[in-house]
């Protein structure tokens, strides 16, 4: 009973990081890829990224997260005029191993969804900083955005979850 | 104190060459790192969830239309040998193995004394004295168990004979599966048995390369044709590589694996089946074989033929949904009046029907093929279709009947 649950577990690997551990190849892409990053995109411990532009924040989910869910199949995006507090469940990512919630990172009202990402779930794979973004919000505490993870801590947040891994 | 707990870490690290939560490695391991495997911690065992050269679903494709190799050494291989194994076997399971050819295989369950599965295996009858049985990894400990305790209790019964178990670690023996279509292709290259004799659910010991001595049966978990292999750790990977050399096989891991069996609508155990759960209500009656509903000598028969004689509550049925997310492990099945029926035990896309899969229980009044659900993911309702099982067809390799 116990242990059988394994495939379970991939569902929630996304929250809890762990559960994916091949690994050294990922950080190398990290590092590659991360000269093409924007300074000012801010990520989560549960791997959203936001890009914040004036009071309007764009949220997606980072390359590390949508290489770890693997295929997207489905995504569940949250509708506009919905309001959101940060870290809410707002939504969810499947793909064939795994379902994974999303969570906004800031407070506020969601005032658009991707809907080319409804109809084509795998422009998050393959385009997950760009064409494949989730939603946007309207932030009601810009002072949110500040507190979370820049690109370096967000590496080294990674990078130490790998290690204790 | 820091000192010295950084130098005993790096003394554990030395020691033990991966990360220790990474879990017990099989023979192909290191074969699995250099050909680009993700390994994660499967129930205690490091395996790949897939290969990088794949996503799950295109490795689950491949399988579905070439073949691909699966790692299963973490399974349980258990050789049982000595007079009267066929009677010590059948005490604990529900098959018929009196009645089962030499070098045939059946699926059986392990049940306790309240009907509930234990355990389901696969037993291969190698002779009336030789048994060779692969079962759960997640239910390795527990199955050692249940085996051990029975031949002490039959040997009390039996003073006279002389049955042995031997159980084999994954340093020991390996076990691979070669699973598709084209599986038959690839292993008929390089093996001296005949695979066209080989039926499925029937086993053969066959040369493969140069490695002598490999128990070939022909099941698996995919619902396609193909292969199960044992043979000697040491010489895992080098027919690992043998047969990846061959035309359209790749490897493929655990991800592949559990969408593979969903579509062919094979139970995952801990998931779909356990021990509150009994043949019955698992649509798994099939495995109580007449010949031992009739003797009723196995753990729980009061229970299973009580059930079999007059229903249960509950049934595993599989549902099928066209849009929406898939429903997976927990949620909840309901009626068209939105009254709870069950939940999902396993579910996910499947990747060669373009629809959503699961199984799950329901009422039994509720579980004939067409019934409409409702499907509980995240708090939205999704409509579903209990919907017979296999999802796909399964395309073993059975001889042709004769005509009646």
């Amino acid at each position: 009973m116990l242990v059988s649950r394994v495939f379970l577990d991939f569902s929630l690997l996304l929250n809890k990081t762990q559960a994916f551990k091949s690994v050294s190849r990922n950080r190398r892409r990290f590092i590659h890829l991360s000269t093409n990053w924007l300074a000012d995109r801010r990520f989560t411990d549960k791997h959203e990224w936001i890009e914040v532009d004036g009071k309007v924040g764009t949220i997606g989910i980072s390359h590390y997260a949508q290489e770890a869910l693997g295929d997207v199949v489905y995504a569940q995006l949250p509708d506009p005029n919905t309001k959101v507090k940060q870290k809410d469940e707002c939504g969810a990512l499947e793909s064939v191993k795994a379902a994974s919630e999303i969570f906004s990172p800031v407070s506020g009202e969601i005032i658009a969804k991707n809907i080319e990402v409804e109809e084509t779930p795998s422009l998050i794979n393959s385009s997950c900083y760009e064409k494949g973004w989730l939603f946007k919000v309207e932030l009601s505490d810009t002072a949110e955005v500040t507190k979370l993870m820049t690109e370096d801590q967000y590496k080294e947040f990674l990078r130490t979850n790998e290690e204790q891994q | 104190m820091l000192g010295k707990r950084l130098i005993s870490s790096k003394f554990i690290n030395r020691f033990f060459s991966s990360k220790p939560s990474l879990g017990e490695k099989t023979g192909l391991y290191d074969f699995h790192v250099k050909n680009g495997g993700k390994i994660v911690n499967f129930g205690g065992f490091a395996l790949p969830v897939q290969y990088s050269d794949q996503s799950i679903a295109a490795s689950h494709v491949h399988t579905r239309t070439n073949a691909s190799i699966f790692d299963v050494s973490h399974m349980l291989q258990t050789e049982i040998k000595g007079n009267k194994c066929t009677e010590y076997l059948e005490s604990i399971c529900t098959a018929d193995l009196k009645a089962l050819p030499s070098n045939s295989s059946t699926l059986t369950v392990f049940t306790n004394e309240n009907g509930g599965i234990l355990d389901d295996l696969i037993v291969t009858k190698i002779t009336e004295e030789e048994f060779y049985v692969v079962s759960n990894a997640a239910m390795k400990q527990q199955d050692q168990q249940i085996m051990t305790e029975a031949l002490k209790d039959f040997k009390t019964r039996n003073t006279n004979t002389d049955i042995e178990l031997k159980f084999y670690q994954p340093k020991e023996r390996g076990l691979i599966a070669l699973q598709g279509p084209k599986a038959i292709t690839a292993l008929q290259r390089l093996t001296d048995a005949n695979l066209s004799e080989l039926y499925f659910m029937t086993s053969t010991i066959g040369k493969i390369g140069n490695v002598e001595r490999c128990r070939i049966t022909r099941c698996g978990y995919t619902g396609e044709d193909g292969f199960e292999i044992s043979m000697p750790t040491q010489r895992q990977v080098e027919l690992t590589e043998l047969l990846l050399e061959q035309e359209d096989v790749k490897m493929a891991g655990l991800g592949a694996r559990d969408s593979l069996r969903l579509e062919a609508g094979l139970c995952l155990y801990g998931s779909d089946i356990d021990q509150t759960t009994t043949p019955v209500e698992a649509a798994l009656t099939w495995l109580v074989a007449k010949s031992r509903r009739q003797a009723a000598d196995f753990p729980g028969a009061n229970v299973i033929l009580e059930h079999i004689k007059t229903g249960c509550g509950r049934k595993r049925v599989g549902i099928t949904s066209h849009s929406g997310p898939p429903a997976r492990h927990g949620s909840k099945i309901l009626d068209e009046n939105q009254k709870e029926l069950g939940e999902v035990t396993s579910g996910c896309p499947g990747p060669s029907l373009g629809k959503n899969v699961a199984m799950g229980y329901v009422s039994t009044e509720n579980s004939k093929v067409g019934t409409k659900v409702l499907l509980k993911i995240r708090d939205k309702l999704y409509e579903g279709v209990v919907t017979k099982m296999p999802f796909v067809p399964s395309r073993y390799y059975v001889k042709a009947k004769s005509n009646k």
